[in-house]
């Protein structure tokens, strides 16, 4: 059958069967089930009552079971079985897991998304904080903010091919065709060179890793005054001490390779070919795709912020700077924290930017795509299945925080 | 803001200056691949994107001659051209990479054994000799040419109407469609009335319920493929559009519950209560109140799953992609060209485009509901 056509049909009959299910499985309960006369008219109301909820619900429910949370547990009963030759399976316990964590690639993998996790919804928070506040204070600032929004529209792939082009590399004797090259063969090791290409850059990273420091401090020293504090918190605190140690040793690092590495001036690179530094190459893609869902949000929440705490700013003579930091920030942490969460998610579940850019090669593996790889190319359904368990692992700690967020609202 | 104490700030300049780099940053990456997606493969190659607008001077790769030998006043005659664009300009060439640009345009060069070779300016070289050239080897041309900046449509007319295409996008983009609108249209239905009893009908375990769709919200995909995979293998619905439509539909639903909800909850309960007094059924209510109320919420829904079916490649590779690649999807044709095309950008920038393209438009019509969508789908 002509697949167009039998995409008409599916939206006839799903769409006419939806509404007759609705109507009719209505009219049953109304007219057949508990009729509204008789003597106990009243009575059958109630109980008419009681169950239509669950007539409007059970098709959603029964979708939502099937395709979400009978995964869940099925995944799980999965990654403690194992395949064995003529079919079947056989119960091996926690045998898949071991493999797993015996594998390079797997720990490459989840250093990469340790990393991806950190840098891209902080990168994508910051950029997009920035642009909303720079955007609300133009005439132009819609225009700005629609053009910066755009990538969001754009898939993955499509992204990949867009950034594919500007790392574009070609032969040192070729013109250079990638805006990234290009600019790269501007330099040539002069003074301006050392200037942007190493004095900044480690500024930029010390920053960074006395930001982090900060960070890590501001976050333990409840803990270290001896206050007490609930049971959950700690670990949730060690953690995130533990995040801040990792992210200046990384930051250290790259400062310390940077400024002792000889740049090799003149010569094109192949940039996701470059240990390291080519997952952050990946990275910037999703970062320019997820800042603009970070600038919409953060702008409403910028625009809610009441105007007398800023007037009484600006009257006690505080400075743009001060009013950002101080006054607007403090009061759309809630938010931030929203924007932080929902981009995690997103790079929880990064997978076409990595298969269609670099395919996890370079050390650029990720665990959404060494899944796949597990899964379609070794067609190991047991590692594959132990390894949607790590970022199922991974999500759980936002998957608790936002439904008990939202269980705290409904109260 | 800045305004109520009377001075206006020193920083403006500063801001417009910043955010109009964030813009161009932003816009860059977009831009350089649209340019291309119009340039023919000789100019890609030949120059950055950002300067497609001036003319290239450059030397070009050595050309061997080739051709049809003619016999022409008992000498022998290939007659050819260096490129296939017609405004070209040779403005130097010569047959050794050692003096690549050794003679002019027009100059008739003596090979020896009275061979001789004339280049024109706009590349059309001729090679007499006074034996047949047979199978000996023919001499090579360097040369140096300007090509004025051209634009062209052929890649978008090779890519979409020429039906012999391998790389073609025609196929592939009706697939996506056919995958997009059943996906995009079914679950709204389904979500909406599960919204409204949410929204507005009291029962038992109604707080449980919500409580777990949030969670189910960020359930990673990836968990659901070998389960599902599984069970529509067992169920004979096997790879397919019936396949990919369900899956979609699935997954979409949280989401679609959560926005339609969230914004159900703010309906005015007046309205609805003066329905109910007046005897209307639940189901009379949400067909003839609730929903058409609902409009905006529906429309974002609908605007993030068309986004979302449009640009996925995961599902589609587990679901519906067979070994035949009948049903091959125009992101899993994309990443299939970046395999096999990796250089050929006026293919992969064309390709990206048309797959670009209805996306940005939907993006930009509706960009109002896609806005109010993303606010009242955060999690707060």
């Amino acid at each position: 059958m002509n697949p167009a056509l039998q995409g008409l049909i599916t939206i006839i009959v799903g769409v006419g069967g939806c509404i007759s299910y609705f109507y009719f499985s209505n009219l049953f309960l109304d007219k057949v089930l508990f009729p509204i006369r008789g003597t106990n008219a009243g009575k059958n109301i109630s109980r008419a009552n009681m169950i239509r909820p669950w007539l409007f619900l059970a098709p959603a429910i029964f979708a939502m079971g099937v395709y979400l949370a009978y995964p869940v547990f099925e995944t799980f009963r999965l990654s403690l079985m194992q395949r064995v030759a003529g079919g079947g399976y056989e119960f091996v316990g926690l045998e898949n897991y071991q493999k797993m964590l015996q594998e390079a690639k797997f720990w490459e993998a989840l250093n990469n998304n340790l990393l991806w996790l950190l840098v891209v919804p902080a990168a994508s928070t910051a950029f997009g904080l920035l642009a909303a506040q720079l955007s609300d204070r133009i005439s132009w600032g819609n225009l700005a903010k629609s053009l910066i929004f755009m990538p969001m529209a754009i898939s993955f792939v499509g992204a990949a091919v867009i950034w594919k082009l500007v790392y574009d590399t070609r032969g040192v004797d070729q013109e250079q065709i990638g805006i990234l090259n290009a600019v790269w063969l501007h330099f040539s090791g002069g003074a301006i060179s050392v200037l942007f290409l190493q004095i900044v850059p480690i500024v930029g990273l010390l920053g960074f890793a006395a930001a982090s420091a900060l960070v890590g401090l501001a976050v333990l020293r409840p803990m270290l005054a001896g206050r007490n504090l609930v049971a959950w918190a700690i670990p949730l605190r060690l953690g995130a001490a533990g995040a801040a140690v990792w992210l200046i040793w990384l930051s250290l690092r790259a400062a310390l390779t940077l400024g002792f590495a000889a740049l090799p001036y003149g010569e094109p690179q192949t940039w996701l070919t470059i240990p390291f530094w080519n997952s952050f190459f990946l990275m910037a893609v999703l970062v320019w795709i997820q800042t603009g869902f970070a600038m919409v949000i953060l702008s409403a929440a910028l625009r809610g912020v009441p105007e007398d705490t800023i007037e009484a700013a600006i009257v006690d003579g505080a400075n743009p700077f001060q009013i950002f930091f101080k006054i607007k920030v403090p009061q759309i942490m809630g938010t931030i924290v929203v924007v932080w969460t929902t981009i995690t998610i997103v790079v929880l579940k990064v997978f076409d930017i990595v298969y269609a850019m670099s395919n996890g090669q370079w050390e650029t593996q990720v665990l959404a795509n060494y899944m796949y790889d597990k899964l379609f190319r070794a067609n190991d359904w047991g590692i594959g299945s132990a390894s949607a368990m790590v970022i199922m692992l991974l999500v759980m700690p936002i998957l608790i925080w936002n439904v008990y967020n939202a269980r705290k609202e409904m109260r | 803001m800045d305004n109520i104490v009377g001075k206006k700030s020193a920083l403006t300049w500063a801001v417009h200056i910043s955010m109009a780099c964030l813009v161009a940053l932003w816009l860059l990456p977009t831009f350089g691949l649209f340019v291309s997606s119009f340039r023919t493969s000789d100019q890609i190659v030949g120059s950055g994107w950002w300067s497609a607008l001036s003319t290239q001077e450059r030397q070009l790769p050595a050309i061997r001659v080739a051709g049809d030998e003619v016999e022409k006043d008992g000498r022998f005659v290939i007659e050819g051209r260096l490129f296939e664009a017609t405004n070209a300009d040779v403005s130097a060439w010569g047959t050794s990479s050692q003096a690549p640009t050794k003679y002019g345009p027009g100059e008739t060069v003596d090979l020896g054994d009275g061979v001789s070779l004339t280049v024109q300016a706009d590349g059309v070289y001729d090679l007499t000799g006074p034996v047949s050239f047979g199978d000996q080897r023919l001499p090579r041309i360097f040369s140096t040419a300007a090509t004025p900046p051209e634009f062209t449509l052929d890649n978008y007319k090779s890519l979409l109407l020429d039906p012999k295409n391998v790389d073609g996008m025609g196929k592939a983009f009706f697939n996506t469609l056919t995958v997009t609108i059943p996906a995009t249209i079914i679950p709204i239905l389904v979500a909406a009335f599960a919204a409204y009893a949410l929204a507005w009908m009291d029962f038992p375990g109604r707080a449980l319920l919500i409580a777990a769709i949030v969670g189910l919200l960020v359930v990673p995909l990836q968990l659901a493929l070998i389960p599902l995979l599984k069970l529509h293998l067992t169920l004979g619905i096997g790879k397919g559009y019936l396949g990919v439509w369900l899956a979609h539909t699935g997954f979409g639903l949280p989401l679609a519950i959560y926005l339609l909800r969230n914004y159900m909850v703010g309906l005015p309960r007046d309205i609805i209560e003066c329905a109910k007094i007046d005897g209307a059924t639940d189901f009379q209510i949400f067909m003839k109140i609730v929903l058409p109320l609902s409009f905006p919420a529906l429309a974002s829904f609908a605007i993030f799953q068309f986004l979302w079916t449009w640009n996925d490649l995961l599902v589609a590779l587990v679901f519906l992609i067979d070994s035949s690649g009948e049903t091959t999807v125009m992101t899993k044709q994309i990443v299939e060209l970046l395999g096999t095309r990796g250089g050929n950008w006026e293919i992969l920038a064309t390709a990206a485009f048309v797959s670009i393209a209805v996306p940005l438009m939907v993006f930009f019509a509706m960009q109002k509901y896609l806005v109010r969508g993303l606010l009242a789908g955060s999690v707060k």
